[in-house]
């Protein structure tokens, strides 16, 4: 099967109710690392994922995927998981089902099983916790074996422990072999998660840089003047 | 002397007492009719109303505005009405006429899905609406569109819907106008709760026109707890 990778934007924009949100934006993203997209509360960070996506068309400029079925090897996991009212393992079947894969059953059980879940397979979905129900997102994603997972902030709505265990999951993923593009305001968890890091202000990529570059020197005073602004203690 | 109107009103309910206790069959053959047509038209109601409801919730389409609109105001169909106009096409001169329907169950039925489907698919189009915002993200990334996510919402707010068929269920129970119109009354043959009523009262057989009253209120009460209790019970479990 040929890849959808790289995944290339072209001057890409958005605006709705005649406010720009996303600003030409032109951008390469390559099989490998993982990519962190940072910026401010409003900056667009989560509208230039949903282009990436294709949830939203831009207004202007061009997303472009590489080969094969882009829909279908591509998943998303949002910051508050919707969770169909039914098992949690029903849930991951009916993504598979969706995605025109059969013998869905095992397959579903295997991931739910990746991310500590096969104990509570059976239990209806929407009376798992907070942090339960973003590891069924993250098993329904992986089920589909996707070339790209975005995640859009998978862990703001969780506590530590959650977090912890969304994190390794999702180190686990890319281990796999999926590209990871994940939207986040955590410095900490860019850091830990991140090999790149896209940095987005007022709706323009102000800057790309490998992650450890970009917190010592940062290329451009306002990624600096973020940077600062959330760890005002360095 | 002018008959007392208070010990009119206790005659009237003592008779609706014992007429209840006694299982006569003629009141029992009626309410077993009204729920029969009633409920034949909730079901069809339902099974129409609910896909409808939902693809106009999801779909966007020229006029979508206007269909809700209209849809909403449907809502609020004069039974009588209703009953006029199904009369017509059924009637031997009108263009169903052939069917022979027109003075039976069949036709009663029809004038009841009618009246309610509109109640029944407005109110489920809304429900569906509110779930699609919260939905919507999700199931496109999913790769759901169109039929495939509305059937996926209707399912997944199963138990909000009950409301919505509940309300049909109040409705087709309660109206006397239509099926007066399309049945008839015929004694055994179309003759429901509330055409009895209304008949009774007219003729003043105060205490059949009661109990049948009595017997009417008890099943929608009856109706109503079940489905919440059902309702209930899956909220509960499901979330």
């Amino acid at each position: 099967m040929r890849s959808i990778l790289p995944l290339q934007l072209r001057d890409v924009s958005f605006a709705a109710r005649e406010k720009t949100i996303i600003d030409r934006v032109s951008l390469e993203l390559a099989a490998g690392p993982r990519t962190v997209v940072l910026g401010a509360n409003g900056a667009g960070k989560s509208v230039l994922m949903r282009l990436m996506h294709g949830l939203l068309s831009p207004t202007s400029g061009s997303v472009h995927w590489s080969g094969g079925e882009p829909a279908r090897r591509q998943a998303m996991v949002f910051q508050r998981p919707v969770m169909l009212r039914r098992s949690a393992l029903a849930n991951v079947v009916y993504a598979l089902r969706l995605a025109g894969s059969s013998g869905s059953q095992e397959v579903a059980m295997e991931a739910l099983a990746k991310v500590g879940l096969a104990q509570l397979a059976h239990r209806p979905a929407r009376v798992l916790s907070g942090g339960e129900q973003q590891r069924l997102a993250l098993a329904r994603a992986w089920a589909l074996k996707p070339e790209v997972l975005f995640l859009d902030e998978p862990t703001a709505s969780l506590d530590p422990s959650a977090r912890q265990a969304i994190e390794a999951a999702i180190g686990t993923i890319h281990a796999e072999g999926t590209k990871i593009v994940m939207v986040t305001h955590n410095l900490g968890q860019a850091r830990r998660l991140g090999d790149e890091v896209l940095f987005v202000h007022q709706g323009r990529l102000v800057e790309r840089s490998p992650v450890d570059r970009f917190f010592k020197q940062p290329g451009s005073v306002e990624a600096e003047a973020f940077i600062k602004g959330e760890l005002p203690w360095i | 002397m002018r008959p007392d109107p208070m010990q009119d009103i206790a005659a009237s309910f003592a008779g609706a007492a014992a007429l209840i206790a006694s299982g006569d069959p003629t009141l029992w053959a009626i309410v077993l009719l009204s729920l029969k047509v009633s409920l034949s038209a909730v079901l069809l109601a339902t099974v129409l109303g609910l896909p409808l409801g939902a693809a106009i919730a999801v779909e966007r389409f020229p006029g979508r505005r206007a269909v809700i609109v209209l849809l909403n105001a449907l809502m609020g169909l004069p039974p009588v009405v209703v009953g006029l106009v199904v009369y017509l096409m059924l009637s031997r001169a009108g263009p169903l006429g052939s069917l022979g329907l027109l003075f039976t169950p069949g036709a009663m039925v029809v004038a009841q899905t009618i009246l309610i489907l509109p109640i029944i698919a407005a109110l489920c189009r809304q429900a569906v609406e509110d779930a699609w915002m919260e939905y919507e993200e999700q199931l496109r990334s999913l790769g759901a569109h169109g039929a495939r996510a509305a059937a996926t919402l209707l399912w997944d707010i199963r138990f909000s819907l009950f409301t919505a068929v509940l309300a049909g269920l109040g409705r087709a129970l309660a109206e006397v106008g239509a099926v007066m119109i399309v049945g008839g009354n015929i004694d055994g043959v179309t003759r429901v709760m509330t055409t009895t009523i209304a008949l009774e009262t007219s003729k003043g057989d105060l205490p059949l026109a009661l109990s049948l009253g009595v017997v009417l209120m008890a099943l929608v009460l009856a109706l109503n707890a079940a489905v919440y209790g059902v309702k209930e019970a899956g909220q509960r479990r499901y979330g």
